[in-house]
C-alpha cells in the first residue's frame, strides 16, 4: 500500500444528459432542462410500514392511485398499492435512507437507494403536452392529469415517471441508460416550435 | 399555357394568385386553390394516366379522393418523390413538378398499349392459367416482368429526408368529415362545450358545400354560412379543426388515426415542420359525416378521358371555375346528371343532350333542365364512345325492357355520368360496425354498431341539405351527451335516434334517391365491348361476368379472382356497380351476394407516417453505461446486447501503426488477464434487489440453490429455472444482510428475470414479505481480473479489509472506493483472482478511470466482451443463451451441483423429476478439441459419428463457443452432445461443407482445472 484514498479529491457526479442538456437550444414554447442530483428510495411495504415510513420522511405517502405529495422540499410518488418513490432533490440517500429504516424496523418494508438509477428532466412551456403527447398516448388534460398527478407510462419505446407540477410543468424521471433517447426525442417533437 | 377552360368569375381560387407548375416537363399555370386535377382541366388536359393492366389512356373520373385514374408522381427532389397520389388531392403550389406514371416512352404513345389489343388473351385470373410453365418461372420471370408493365409509381431509392411526427390526442367528439353533416355536428358539439375536433381530407372544410353556387342555409348563401360556421368553430377553445387530415383507420376502442398532410402544398416547407403528421385520436364518442361518392355507369368504353363523374364536372366547374369541356353529354340515372347540366350550362359548357336510363323522367331538375333548352331523352343508353386521346363522340341508343335500339353517334368532348350515390360506409365498416341493405335507398347503411360511433348524413343514406343538416346536428349534440356520461369504452349498439334541439332551415336542389346499380344495357357483342368497373384495376363488367361463369359466387372470391375493389382507391367507386352485376348474372338479390369487408387505410398512407420518430440513432433506445464513452473515445470496438452497446474489444496500434483486428486485440487482452490484470465494464448486468423479511425464502423458491444458510457478506452461483425446469438465467447473489440480497442476472435476461419474480410474487406468494427493485441502472459494475487484482484496487478502497483470508473469494464487502460507497464482490468469471466493483452510476466513469490510473503501473488492460468470452469458456463457465437454448436442465449444463437436492420445492423441481429430464442420452456440456490445433470450429456447427453414415446422418450434438485461445495456444470449444459426459476421451467428427474435422471431446475446463489461480 502505497498511496492513501483519503488523498484522492472528490469525485464528481456524471449526468448521462451532461453534453445533450448544454447543446440544447431555448425554445420558449417547450423548455428541456436536465434536473438535478436527486436523492431517490424506493419504498414498499405492508400496512402497517406505511403511516411510520411517511413519517420518518416528513411527507405523508400519498394512498390515493398516481398522486403525489410534497413538503419541505421533499416528494413522495405513488407508484403502487404498496411502492412509493422518495425523492429529494440535491440531497444525499443515506441518512433518508437510516432515519426510514430506523422508524420501520420490525414491520415488514423494502426499502432501496435508487438515486442513481434515474434521471430527471423537466418538460415545461405551453406546449409541453403537445411534445409529450408525441410519444405519450395518455390524456394530458388538466381534468385527466392534474397538477399533483404522477404515473409510470412510456415516452415512445423508454419507460418514465410522468409527474405534472403546474399547468405547463411536467417533470420525467428516466432510467439512465433510456436518458438520452428520451431528451432526443423530446428535442425532436419541438423542432417545429422553433 | 392559357387557362383556356376557366370560368370568367367564380369559383374559390384566387385569382389573384396565378402560380405554374410542371406536368410531364410542360410548365402550365393555375391558381391557388386549384388542385393539380383542376388545373389540368382549366388547361384543357384530361390525359393524365395509362390504365394499370391494358395500358389505356385515363382521364380525370372524379374530384376527390376516389380517383382511381390520376395517378400522379410529385417529386420536390430525388428523395422527396411521393408516387401514386391523387392528382385530385394534391394542391398546385408555385413550381409543383408532377409526372404520369404507367406509361413508356410517354403518355400520348405508350408501348404497353400493345396488352389492349392483346385484351382477348389477358382475361381476369390469367396470371393463375397462363403463367404455370416452366415451374419457377412465375418467381423468377413472370412476376417481375408483370409487375413491372403492371406497375403504379416508382418509390424513391434514397432515404426520405422529411420527418414525419406522431401526436397522440384525447377528445370527447371526433367529427370526420367536414360537410352539411359534419360541420352541423361540430356546432352541436361544441356548443355543449365537449372537446372535439373535426378533421377533413380536403384542402378546405366545407365538403359539398364547396360546390355549392344556388344553395342557402339559414337565410345565408351557403359559402357566407360556411364561413360564418366555421369562423365560430374556430373560434372556440374546445374545437380542433383539422384540414388536410384524413381519418384512415378505425381501430377497436375509438382509437382513429388521421394522416394530416402539413407542408405538402407549400412551396417552401417552413423549417421543422414534419411533412405529415399522424393522429392517433382516442374519442369518447366519433360521428361519422363521410358523406357519399357518386357511382360512375358501367357502359362500353366508359373509361375514355374527358368521361367524369357528373358531380365532379359540377365540382371543377362551381369550385374550381374550370370548365371540363365545350360540349358535354350527359349519362345519368338520376337528378344529379340534371344538377350538373344546368351548372355547367350556366358555366358556358354546351350540354350536348342527356341520356336518362330511366323510362319516367319527372320532378324539378328534369323540368329545369328542359325549360333550359337542355336535350332531355328518357330511356336511353350511352352504348359506346369514341375517342384516342379523350373522347371524341358517345353513341345513343334507346333502351327499354333491355332491348337496345339503334345507335346514334354525337360529337362530344365531355361525358358525364351519374347512377347515383353511394354512402361512404368504409370507415363505419372499418369499425367492424353491421351495414344493412336498404332497398329503398339502393345501398348498404350503417346498421348495429360496435365501437361508441353514431353516422350522419348522406354517409346513413340521409339526403337534402335540411334533412342533412339537422342529422349531423342531432348527431352532435347526442354524441356530446353520451360522451358527458362515458364511463368506460364499453362497446355500443345500435345509436338511437336522434331529433335536433333546432332546426336549421335551408334549401338547395333535391336530389331524390334513385340511381343505378350494375352494368347498362349495350346490345353489342359482349367480346369486344369494355366496360370498365373498376378503373384502377382495369375490371371490365365481362370480366364479372367471366367470374361468375367460372362458378364465383361469393363476392369475396369474385373481387380476389378479378381483383375488382382490390386496388389503392378500395373500390370506392366500382363495389356497388360489381354488386349489381353479380347480382344479375346469378339472378340473386344484392343483400345475398354479400359485401366485402372494407381496410384501413382508406387511402393509401406513407410508411414515413407510421415510423413517426422512430429511424436513426432514436429507431430504438440505445443504451450505454457510464463508462461507455471512455471505451468510445479508447477506439473500442462495440457491439449490441439487447438495446446495449457494449465494447466488444479495444484495439490498439501494433507494429507500424496499424491498428490489431480482433483476433490480435483478444489474444493481447486474454494474455493480460492471465499474466496481470485486466478491467471489465460489467454494468449491464441485471441486478435486482430482493428485501423483506421473507427474502431468504423467496430466493429458495426461485433459484435451485439453497440460501437459507449463506451468510450476510457471502456471494452464491444462483440457478434459476422456467417451470418447465430448463434454465431460465444465472447469475452471482450477494446476501447483504438477513433480509436483502443483491440479485445479478444475465445482461439481455434482466427484465425477463424480474417479470418472472414478480409475476410468481403476485400470483402464488402474495403471503410473502419480499419486495424487488430493479438496480440495474442504479450501479456500475467495474470488473477487475487477473493475478494483480486486489494490489490494483488496494490503494483505492477504505472500510474493506481486502486480505486474501479476510475477503475470500465469493464474498461480498461495503466499503468505499475514492470515497464513493462500493459493493464490492471478490467473483471471478475469468478464472483468476477477480472483484467487482459496484459503485453508484453517476461514479462509474470516474471510478473507473481511477481504477485505470491505479493499474498502470501493472499495465492494466481494458478488455471487451470478445475476451470475457474466451476467458470464461477457457474455464468451462457457461453462457444461458449460448450453452443453453431453452431445453437444458441444470445437468445438462454440468450445473447439478446447484441444485439444492434436499431443497423441497423451487420452481422448475417437479419437471427435473420426470425421467426424460434424466435420460442417459440428454445433450451434455462438454468440451471438444480439434485433433489440429490452428483449426477454430465455427459455432453451431453439428457434432456427427461417421459423417459418411448414410443420410440422414445422425446428429449428436452442436457446437456452441468456439474460440481460439491465445493462453492455451490453441483452439477450444464447448459442445452440447448427446450422452456427452460418457463420450469424453473419444473422437467425434464436425462435417462442414468441404470435409469433416475431428475433434476430441474432452472436460469442458480447458485451464487451470483445479481453480487455484481464483484465490490469487
Amino acid at each position: 500500500m502505497v498511496e492513501s484514498a483519503s488523498m484522492t479529491t472528490p469525485l464528481t457526479p456524471a449526468n448521462p444528459l451532461h453534453v445533450l442538456a448544454a447543446a440544447s437550444r431555448d425554445v420558449a414554447a417547450v423548455r428541456l432542462a436536465a434536473l438535478a442530483p436527486a436523492a431517490r428510495l424506493v419504498f414498499r411495504g405492508r400496512e402497517a410500514a406505511i403511516g411510520p415510513a411517511g413519517e420518518a420522511f416528513g411527507v405523508p405517502l400519498p394512498r390515493e392511485a398516481c398522486r403525489f405529495n410534497t413538503a419541505g422540499g421533499r416528494f413522495a410518488f405513488w407508484l403502487g398499492p404498496d411502492e412509493w418513490l422518495l425523492l429529494v432533490p440535491n440531497a444525499e440517500a443515506a441518512p433518508l435512507f437510516t432515519a426510514i429504516e430506523a422508524a420501520t424496523t420490525g414491520l415488514p418494508h423494502a426499502l432501496v437507494d435508487v438515486s442513481e438509477r434515474s434521471v430527471g428532466i423537466e418538460v415545461a412551456g405551453e406546449k409541453a403536452a403537445f411534445v409529450l403527447n408525441q410519444g405519450n398516448p395518455l390524456d394530458l388534460s388538466l381534468a385527466a392529469f392534474p397538477i399533483g398527478m404522477c404515473t409510470r407510462t412510456v415516452f415512445h419505446k423508454a419507460e418514465i415517471l410522468l409527474v405534472r407540477h403546474a399547468p405547463d410543468v411536467f417533470h420525467l424521471d428516466v432510467w439512465r441508460s433510456f436518458a438520452p433517447y428520451v431528451w432526443e426525442l423530446l428535442e425532436d417533437a419541438r423542432r417545429e416550435l422553433a | 399555357m392559357t387557362n383556356r377552360f376557366r370560368t370568367a368569375s367564380g369559383g374559390r381560387i384566387d385569382r389573384a394568385a396565378p402560380l405554374s407548375f410542371r406536368f410531364d416537363g410542360q410548365t402550365f399555370s393555375g391558381f391557388k386553390g386549384d388542385t393539380l386535377a383542376s388545373a389540368l382541366i382549366a388547361n384543357g388536359v384530361h390525359l393524365v394516366g395509362r390504365s394499370f393492366k391494358y395500358h389505356r389512356p385515363r382521364g380525370l373520373l372524379s374530384a376527390g379522393s376516389d380517383e382511381p385514374n390520376a395517378l400522379v408522381n410529385v417529386a420536390r427532389d430525388a428523395a422527396r418523390a411521393a408516387p401514386n397520389l391523387r392528382a385530385t388531392q394534391v394542391e398546385v403550389y408555385e413550381g409543383l413538378k408532377a409526372e404520369s406514371q404507367n406509361r413508356w416512352p410517354s403518355l400520348a404513345f405508350d408501348a404497353g398499349a400493345v396488352n389492349d389489343l392483346a385484351s382477348p388473351f389477358l382475361p381476369s385470373g390469367f396470371y393463375y392459367k397462363t403463367f404455370m410453365w416452366p415451374a419457377g418461372a412465375w418467381k423468377r420471370f413472370y412476376e417481375p416482368k408483370i409487375r413491372a408493365m403492371a406497375g403504379l409509381g416508382v418509390a424513391p431509392t434514397l432515404p426520405d429526408p422529411d420527418r414525419y411526427t406522431q401526436n397522440h390526442v384525447h377528445c370527447d367528439v371526433l367529427v370526420v368529415g367536414a360537410g352539411p353533416a359534419g360541420l352541423a355536428a361540430a356546432l352541436a358539439a361544441a356548443e355543449s362545450g365537449a372537446r372535439v375536433i373535426l378533421c377533413d381530407e380536403q384542402a378546405e372544410l366545407g365538403g359539398s358545400l364547396l360546390s355549392e353556387t344556388t344553395a342557402t342555409i339559414e337565410g345565408q348563401p351557403a359559402a357566407d354560412w360556411l364561413a360564418a360556421t366555421l369562423a365560430t368553430l374556430a373560434g372556440k377553445d374546445n374545437v380542433t379543426l383539422l384540414p388536410r387530415t384524413t381519418a384512415f383507420g378505425y381501430y377497436p376502442h375509438n382509437l382513429v388515426a388521421l394522416a394530416e398532410r402539413v407542408t405538402e402544398h407549400l412551396a417552401v416547407p417552413g423549417a421543422g415542420l414534419p411533412r405529415e403528421r399522424l393522429w392517433q385520436v382516442r374519442a369518447k364518442e366519433v360521428v361519422l359525416a363521410a358523406g357519399a361518392l357518386e357511382r360512375p355507369l358501367v357502359f362500353p368504353e366508359n373509361d375514355r378521358p374527358g368521361v367524369l363523374l357528373a358531380d365532379s364536372g359540377r365540382t371543377y366547374a362551381n369550385r374550381y371555375g374550370a370548365k371540363v369541356g365545350e360540349r358535354a353529354v350527359i349519362f345519368t340515372a338520376c337528378d344529379a346528371g340534371y344538377r350538373t347540366a344546368l351548372d355547367l350550362k350556366a358555366a358556358g359548357v354546351t350540354i350536348v343532350a342527356v341520356a336518362d336510363l330511366r323510362t319516367e323522367v319527372s320532378g324539378e331538375l328534369p323540368a329545369r333542365a328542359l325549360a333550359a333548352g337542355i336535350d332531355v331523352r328518357p330511356s336511353t343508353v350511352l352504348v359506346g364512345t369514341k375517342g384516342r386521346l379523350r373522347v371524341s363522340s358517345a353513341q345513343f341508343a334507346k333502351a327499354r325492357n333491355g332491348e337496345v335500339g339503334p345507335t346514334e353517334t354525337i360529337a362530344c368532348d365531355t361525358v358525364l355520368m351519374s347512377g347515383g350515390f353511394t354512402p361512404s360506409v368504409h370507415l363505419f365498416s372499418q369499425s367492424r360496425g353491421k351495414l344493412v341493405w336498404d332497398g329503398a335507398a339502393g345501398a348498404y347503411l350503417p346498421g348495429t354498431s360496435v365501437e361508441r360511433e353514431r353516422s350522419a348524413g348522406s354517409c346513413r343514406g340521409v339526403y337534402g341539405l335540411q334533412r342533412v343538416l339537422e342529422d349531423g346536428y342531432a348527431q352532435g349534440e347526442a354524441a356530446a351527451r353520451a360522451a358527458a356520461t362515458f364511463t368506460s369504452p364499453a362497446r355500443g349498439a345500435t345509436p338511437a335516434p336522434a331529433t335536433p334541439s333546432r332546426t336549421i332551415p335551408a334549401s338547395a336542389d333535391d336530389l331524390g334517391t334513385a340511381g343505378f346499380i350494375g352494368a347498362t344495357p349495350h346490345g353489342r357483342n359482349p367480346a369486344l365491348a369494355k366496360a370498365f368497373v373498376d378503373w384502377q384495376n382495369d375490371v371490365t363488367s365481362k370480366d364479372i361476368l367471366l367470374a361468375t361463369r367460372e362458378g364465383f359466387r361469393s363476392i369475396e372470391h369474385v373481387k380476389r379472382y378479378t381483383t375488382t375493389g382490390m386496388a389503392t382507391d378500395q373500390g370506392k367507386t366500382s363495389n356497388m356497380n360489381t354488386l349489381g352485376i353479380v347480382s344479375e348474372a346469378l339472378d340473386t338479390p344484392v343483400p345475398k351476394i354479400g359485401l366485402t369487408t372494407f381496410r384501413p387505410p382508406f387511402t393509401p398512407t406513407t410508411f414515413g407516417l407510421f415510423a413517426g420518430a422512430a429511424r436513426g440513432d432514436v429507431f430504438d433506445p440505445l443504451r450505454k453505461t457510464a463508462i461507455h464513452d471512455w471505451a468510445a473515445e479508447q477506439g473500442a470496438a462495440f457491439e449490441d446486447v439487447g438495446n446495449w452497446k457494449r465494447a466488444l474489444y479495444f484495439p490498439r496500434a501494433g507494429a507500424g501503426g496499424r491498428m490489431e483486428d480482433m483476433h490480435a486485440a483478444v489474444a493481447r487482452e486474454c494474455k493480460a488477464v492471465r499474466a496481470s490484470v485486466g478491467m471489465f465494464d460489467a454494468s449491464t448486468l441485471g441486478k435486482i434487489e430482493i428485501v423483506g423479511p421473507d427474502a431468504a425464502e423467496f430466493m429458495n423458491r426461485m433459484y435451485t440453490n439453497a440460501w437459507a444458510k449463506l451468510e450476510p457478506g457471502r456471494l452464491r452461483y444462483g440457478v434459476m429455472l422456467r417451470e418447465d425446469g430448463f434454465v431460465m438465467d444465472d447469475g452471482v447473489v450477494g446476501r447483504m444482510a438477513s433480509d436483502r440480497f443483491h440479485v445479478t442476472t444475465t445482461t439481455g435476461g434482466a427484465p425477463r428475470v424480474l417479470a418472472h419474480m414478480e409475476d410468481y410474487l403476485q400470483t402464488e406468494w402474495p403471503d410473502l414479505d419480499v419486495w424487488l427493485t430493479s438496480t440495474t441502472e442504479q450501479w456500475s459494475v467495474i470488473a477487475v481480473q487477473g493475478p494483480k487484482a486486489r494490489e490494483v484496487i488496494a490503494p483505492l478502497i477504505e472500510g474493506i479489509d481486502l486480505s486474501k483470508e479476510g475477503f475470500p473469494h465469493m464474498c461480498v464487502r461495503e466499503g468505499t472506493i475514492l470515497g464513493v460507497p462500493t459493493r464490492l464482490f471478490s467473483v471471478s468469471f475469468t478464472g483468476e483472482l477477480g472483484f467487482e466493483i459496484n459503485v453508484p452510476s453517476a461514479y462509474g466513469r470516474a471510478v473507473w478511470e481511477a481504477v485505470h490510473a491505479a493499474g498502470e503501473r501493472f499495465g492494466i488492460t481494458p478488455y471487451g466482451t470478445e475476451t470475457m468470452h474466451v476467458l470464461r469458456a477457457e474455464k468451462g463457465y457457461i453462457i444461458v443463451g449460448q450453452e443453453t437454448d431453452g431445453t437444458a436442465t441444470p445437468d445438462d449444463a454440468n450445473l447439478g451441483w446447484a441444485v439444492g437436492k434436499a431443497k423441497k420445492d423451487f420452481v422448475g423441481k417437479r419437471s427435473l423429476a420426470r425421467a426424460a429430464m434424466s435420460a442417459p442420452d440428454r445433450r451434455q456440456l462438454v468440451g471438444l478439441k480439434t485433433t489440429d490445433p490452428a483449426v477454430v470450429l465455427e459455432e453451431g456447427a453439428q457434432i456427427v459419428a461417421d459423417p459418411s453414415a448414410p443420410v440422414p446422418v445422425p446428429m449428436l450434438g452442436f457446437v456452441t463457443s468456439s474460440y481460439h485461445s491465445a493462453v492455451l495456444g490453441r483452439s477450444i470449444a464447448l459442445a452440447m452432445v448427446k450422452g456427452g459426459r460418457a463420450r469424453i476421451g473419444t473422437k467425434l467428427m464436425v462435417p462442414m461443407p468441404t470435409h469433416a474435422i475431428e475433434v476430441e471431446v474432452v472436460e469442458p475446463v480447458f485451464y487451470d482445472p483445479k481453480g487455484d489461480r481464483l484465490n490469487g
